[in-house]
């Protein structure tokens, strides 16, 4: 084609488009079909069914698994409760990683070494941070590190994650969040700023603008307008899939406590717990599916993704 | 720190903001690592020692007993659990960097006719991560019959939309020129992809490797899930467990903690430019 030599055997096989394009992009179309679509189909299929302990159920309930879901106080409690750990969690990693970012952009010397520092944490499974959390900083006795550390303000210690009323296990659900997360998204943030023009700021203060508060509301907020948003509905999505730091910080046993169960760990017990109501569990699952996909609809529009190379 | 800062020229000057941000600096970052301290501090300290009444940041008397208990095999779960995250995520990384690759590099060249719709039913299953449909996807994997194997553990996530997505707008940017002296030499698309254009993104695989191997090194709830039999469990699995059911040993689960993340901690060290560069496009292409 288009006058290229003409190409023999396999040359000549993988020349043609339709050809070269199922045999490099078929593997991933296949497994994308078979271990995303396939799953999102059945689950689909499985929520009209009365599916407890089995796949390929018989009795059809029609919407009923919906009713269920949608009226149980259980699956709207694991809404509210990310409702409330992504109130925490969304504006408290904005307005630190934004922070820190800021503060690493100013400083000319060894920043390397403070961006290796805060970007460490994320080299940290949640798994292992919850270890450290319930095991040693919040562990309840009065010699752990959080306990020390208001005991010299004064205050008596406090058993943290034993403690419903007052919820004292919020603040270590979402300080190990914040650990975990806050320095990689002050690095997005970072590579934002960096590729501001100089000239804008030179330029501002030709005008007689004096560099703080002013430059950085009208020059720099807006510059970061597009990771910003980023960074929010990035953070926003992740919160929604917070599994693991709940589970280890507050499960015990196998048994989890009926309260601060956000919607994975909801579904995981309907679905994989001694319930195995796989019927149900499929319907939380397609009522979580459809809410993630509007919040990335608005972020598409918001960032117009899709529209090759910025 | 201000516009005079700025402009004054090389010779530095020691201002009171400077002061101020650098002090900042060192705390944020010492706040940043004393989880990793505490880590090290537990795994060489004995039980009695990590609650002991007082609170001290370094171990009262060093104590190797955690480190050498794991080596020795008293925990053989610790050691199959360690093994068993190795083999999983050098072969989901390779496998997924191999098939999402191939995937983006024909979605961004291959004048096939259908290859816009595709990038749209790649890009409309982006918007469902595949963590919010664990259920169904166990439902599918178990009735493959691949519950507690290693095709369970690895291959639902080498097929990541997100990675194709990010290949696709890399070759996109590839420079064509390279790409069209190879089709002059007579190689197919196949051919120019795999012998052209892949070794010239190495830093590009490098970086999207790594973020990679991270993701799957440290992912929990997938293992949790398809690994039911206790051989399969991948380090986290194991570690949360004896975290969960609260019987272990302080000091060798925060030993066995110390070398679970040590891997990660040195590759971030040593390769953080690569991990910056692909977590930056990650998170501003998505």
């Amino acid at each position: 084609m288009n006058g290229t030599p003409r190409r023999r055997g396999w040359e000549g096989i993988t020349d043609r488009p339709a050809w070269a394009f199922w045999i490099l992009a078929g593997p991933f179309f296949a497994g994308l079909v078979v271990f995303g679509h396939l799953p999102l189909l059945w689950s689909i299929y499985l929520s009209f069914f009365e599916a407890r302990n089995t796949v390929t159920p018989t009795e059809f309930v029609g919407l009923a698994n919906y009713a269920r879901m949608l009226t149980s106080r259980a699956f709207l409690d694991s809404l509210l409760t990310f409702t409330l750990f992504a109130l925490f969690v969304v504006p408290l990693t904005f307005a630190l990683s934004l922070g820190l970012a800021l503060l690493l952009h100013r400083a000319r010397r060894a920043r390397p070494l403070f961006r290796t520092a805060c970007f460490l944490p994320a080299a940290c499974s949640y798994v292992v941070a919850a270890l450290v959390w319930r095991l040693t900083i919040f562990n309840g006795l009065p010699s752990g590190l959080a306990n020390t550390v208001i005991g010299h303000f004064g205050a008596a210690p406090i058993a943290w994650l034993a403690v419903t009323d007052p919820p004292w296990y919020w603040p270590v659900l979402v300080s190990l969040r914040l650990w975990l997360q806050v320095g990689f998204y002050a690095l997005i943030f970072l590579a934002g700023l960096q590729r501001i023009p100089h000239s804008l700021y030179e330029a501002a203060y030709v005008d007689g603008a004096s560099p703080g508060w002013t430059t950085f509301r009208h020059i720099t907020l807006p510059q970061l307008r597009a990771t910003s948003i980023a960074v929010l509905l990035l953070n926003l999505i992740a919160a929604y899939q917070a599994f693991d730091e709940f589970y280890n910080l507050l499960g015990a046993d196998g048994t989890y406590p009926p309260y601060a169960r956000p919607p994975l760990v909801y579904l995981y017990y309907t679905a994989l717990g001694s319930g195995q109501d796989l019927g149900r569990g499929s319907a939380g699952a397609v009522i979580l599916a459809l809410l993630i996909a509007a919040v990335t609809l608005v972020q598409g529009r918001l960032l117009g993704i899709g529209r090759g190379p910025r | 720190m201000s516009a005079a800062g700025r402009f004054a020229g090389r010779v530095p000057r020691v201002t009171v903001g400077a002061v101020v941000l650098y002090a900042t600096l060192t705390l944020v970052a010492l706040l940043f690592l004393l989880p990793y301290l505490l880590i090290l501090r537990n795994a060489l300290s004995t039980d009695a020692d990590i609650t002991s009444p007082g609170w001290s940041p370094l171990p009262r008397e060093l104590d190797w007993g955690g480190f050498a208990a794991l080596f020795s095999g008293r925990d053989p779960l610790m050691a199959t659990g360690l093994r068993n995250s190795a083999v999983v995520a050098v072969l989901q990384t390779a496998g997924r960097l191999l098939v999402c690759s191939a995937a983006g590099y024909a979605l961004a060249r291959v004048p096939y006719r259908h290859a816009g719709k595709l990038v749209l039913v790649v890009l409309a299953t982006l918007m469902i991560p595949a963590a919010v449909t664990f259920v169904p996807t166990f439902v599918v994997v178990s009735s493959l019959g691949w519950v507690s194997s290693w095709r369970g553990l690895i291959v639902p996530g080498l097929f990541s939309a997100f990675t194709a997505f990010l290949f696709r707008q890399y070759f996109l940017a590839f420079p064509r020129e390279l790409e069209d002296a190879a089709r002059v030499d007579g190689l197919g698309y196949w051919g120019t992809y795999w012998r052209v254009v892949l070794p010239n993104s190495l830093p590009f695989l490098a970086a999207i490797g790594l973020i990679s191997f991270v993701e799957s090194w440290n992912s929990f709830l997938w293992p949790l899930v398809i690994a039911q039999d206790a051989s399969m469990w991948t380090v986290q699995v194991v570690l949360s467990t004896h975290l969960t059911a609260q019987t272990a040993d302080l000091q060798g689960l925060f030993a066995s903690a110390a070398v679970s993340v040590a891997p990660l901690v040195l590759v971030f060290v040593l390769l953080q430019r690569h991990i910056v560069y692909g977590a930056t496009e990650a998170g501003i292409r998505r």
